[in-house]
């Protein structure tokens, strides 16, 4: 019989991060710092949105681009928070998660042989989808000395005459790390200078807790080499509704709505009912949600501080990436025996990146009582390693 | 800070002063201080604990009470609600817009208790006009906290 498989798939590595799930999976009664997405559930009144329009009999396909009435919300949005115009009618597209996104994007924009610029350690996907794509992936590996920014200098060394796209991924999972207006116009500088394209995932936007998150769509001449990216998962606690969108130049999304209408439809109806509750009447409840975690971020980075875990101030998102290279072990080697010595489940940096090596991701996407517990186990775990190394 | 501050301790008036100002980023005197202010400008009124009395076996009827009176000149309603809100088992006393004037919120130990509090009491004051009184057969949120089941954390363990 032939090899019904394709080589190019089973040539993809499995994501990292499901070799640990495995892992933890087999130990019952773990708890984990280990999720990626909010503690918190989906506001009452956007479920009740989803609810009513359930009852309304609105479970028909909408348009492949999706509601108007939502691309309109985005596009008010869009205005709102950044300052930038989009035309709901053009450059817009509702996505199933942000996910979609990514992928659509990329296969909208490559052509076998181009490379996109990869910054690790970043979320697992950017990777595969650019090989699904029939794009060549380039990594650059951020450096915890730059806080795991991106740097105009990193950029410069990885692009070569192939390099056609930049994924820009911040506020960032796993590092919690946000590229400020600063770091922003100097990655701008080289993607002008070298007629370059941006992916900008912005999906941990609305978690940001040092100043307004900044877009480098809002940056001159960048609108329009821009895919910006965002949903609804984390920002308003809707991650299973699966619901994203991206914005960009009429040209790219008219071929990413193409792949789009053909893979997918549409993005589904229900959530797209609930997400334009969420946008017109939500921001009180993200609010709420980002003081939460900005609080149980402060109490992460205290408590590091008193076990004596180096770990930089992460801005973003809901993760803080501490470093544990003095222990001598690798990440997967660490969260291996923490897991096991103290039944707690946190994710190697490793899963996200070789340059995540020496480092773990801890998020914070928990209530403070549960984090407490779990970080007391930490700190507990830290004291028993560090006397093993003073005893040898 | 105020405004953080109280609606932490309003969820949580254990929480630990130390740890309540990491978790605000800011020093542990400044936030001793500003619960001291708060207390003394009366608005901190306590540090009650929310008990969910039906899961003991401690026996209480709540009752809340629609009341009808009649204002007094000069003094409008607040005469009356004192007079109302002194009896230790009256729980809470809101003066309300719409078809009545004040609500009241009874605690007591028995049916009985709370019968004689409304007769004997309640509708012999001399401003009180009417009384319509409402058993409390189950409580499904108080203070905002849901007391009918514990949420469960139902998120895969290790997600991307």
């Amino acid at each position: 019989m032939r090899n019904p498989l394709s080589e190019r798939i089973v040539g993809i590595k499995p994501s990292g991060i499901r070799k640990f799930f495995d892992i933890v999976h087999e130990m019952k009664d773990a708890i984990s710092l280990g999720v990626g997405e909010p503690d918190f559930d989906t506001p009452w009144h956007i479920r009740e949105e989803g609810i009513y329009s359930l009852e309304k009999g609105k479970t028909f396909y909408t348009s492949n681009s999706g509601l108007m009435e939502l691309r309109q919300e985005i596009c008010n949005y869009m205005k709102r928070k950044l300052d930038v115009v989009y035309d709901p009618a053009k450059e817009v597209i509702i996505t199933v998660g942000g996910s979609e996104a990514i992928d659509i994007a990329l296969r909208a924009m490559v052509d076998p042989g181009d490379e996109v610029l990869i910054p690790q350690p970043s979320y697992v996907s950017y990777e595969p989808c650019a090989i699904l794509a029939n794009a060549t992936p380039v990594i650059i590996n951020l450096k915890a000395e730059n806080e795991f920014r991106l740097t105009a200098q990193e950029l410069r060394e990885n692009i070569t005459d192939k390099t056609k796209i930049l994924i820009l991924p911040f506020p960032n999972n796993p590092t919690g790390a946000i590229m400020e207006k600063k770091d922003l116009e100097a990655i701008a500088e080289v993607i002008l200078e070298k007629d370059l394209y941006v992916i900008s995932d912005e999906i941990y936007s609305e978690l940001s807790y040092k100043d307004e998150h900044v877009s480098i769509v809002s940056l001159p001449g960048m609108q329009e080499r821009t895919i910006l990216i965002n949903g609804f998962s984390k920002a308003y606690a809707m991650t299973g509704w699966r619901l994203g969108y991206a914005c960009g130049p009429k040209a790219i999304i008219e071929q990413m709505t193409k792949i789009h209408q053909f893979a997918i439809m549409c993005a589904p109806t229900t959530s797209q009912y609930a997400a334009v509750e969420a946008l017109r009447n939500g921001d009180e409840d993200v609010a709420m949600m980002r003081e939460s975690y900005n609080q149980r971020r402060r109490f992460l980075l205290h408590a590091f501080e008193e076990m004596g875990l180096p770990c930089f101030e992460p801005y973003g998102a809901f993760y803080v990436f501490p470093c544990i290279k003095e222990f001598g072990m690798s990440s997967e080697e660490f969260a291996t025996r923490f897991l096991q010595e103290e039944k707690v489940a946190v994710v190697p940096g490793t899963a996200f990146g070789d340059s995540g090596e020496g480092f773990l991701r801890i998020s914070y996407a928990y209530s403070l009582e549960n984090l407490k517990e779990a970080i007391g186990r930490l700190a507990r775990f830290v004291a028993r390693l560090k006397e093993e190394k003073r005893n040898q | 800070m105020r405004e953080k501050i109280l609606q932490i301790i309003e969820k949580n008036s254990r929480i630990d002063l130390k740890e309540l100002a990491i978790i605000l980023g800011q020093e542990e005197a400044a936030i001793v201080e500003e619960m001291q202010a708060m207390e003394q400008e009366g608005i901190i009124c306590g540090y009650h604990t929310l008990i969910d009395w039906e899961k003991t076996d401690i026996e209480k009827v709540n009752a809340l009470i629609e009341v009808r009176v009649t204002p007094q000149r000069g003094q409008g309603f607040d005469n009356i609600a004192e007079r109302i809100y002194k009896y230790p088992e009256v729980h809470a006393v809101y003066l309300i817009s719409g078809g009545y004037d004040l609500l009241v919120s009874l605690e007591g130990k028995t049916l009985k208790e709370v019968s004689a509090f409304v007769s004997n009491k309640l509708s012999t004051l001399d401003s009180v006009l009417s009384t319509a009184t409402h058993f409390v057969l189950k409580k499904y949120k108080d203070h905002g906290t849901v007391l009918a089941k514990k949420p469960v954390d139902e998120r895969e363990l290790i997600t991307p």
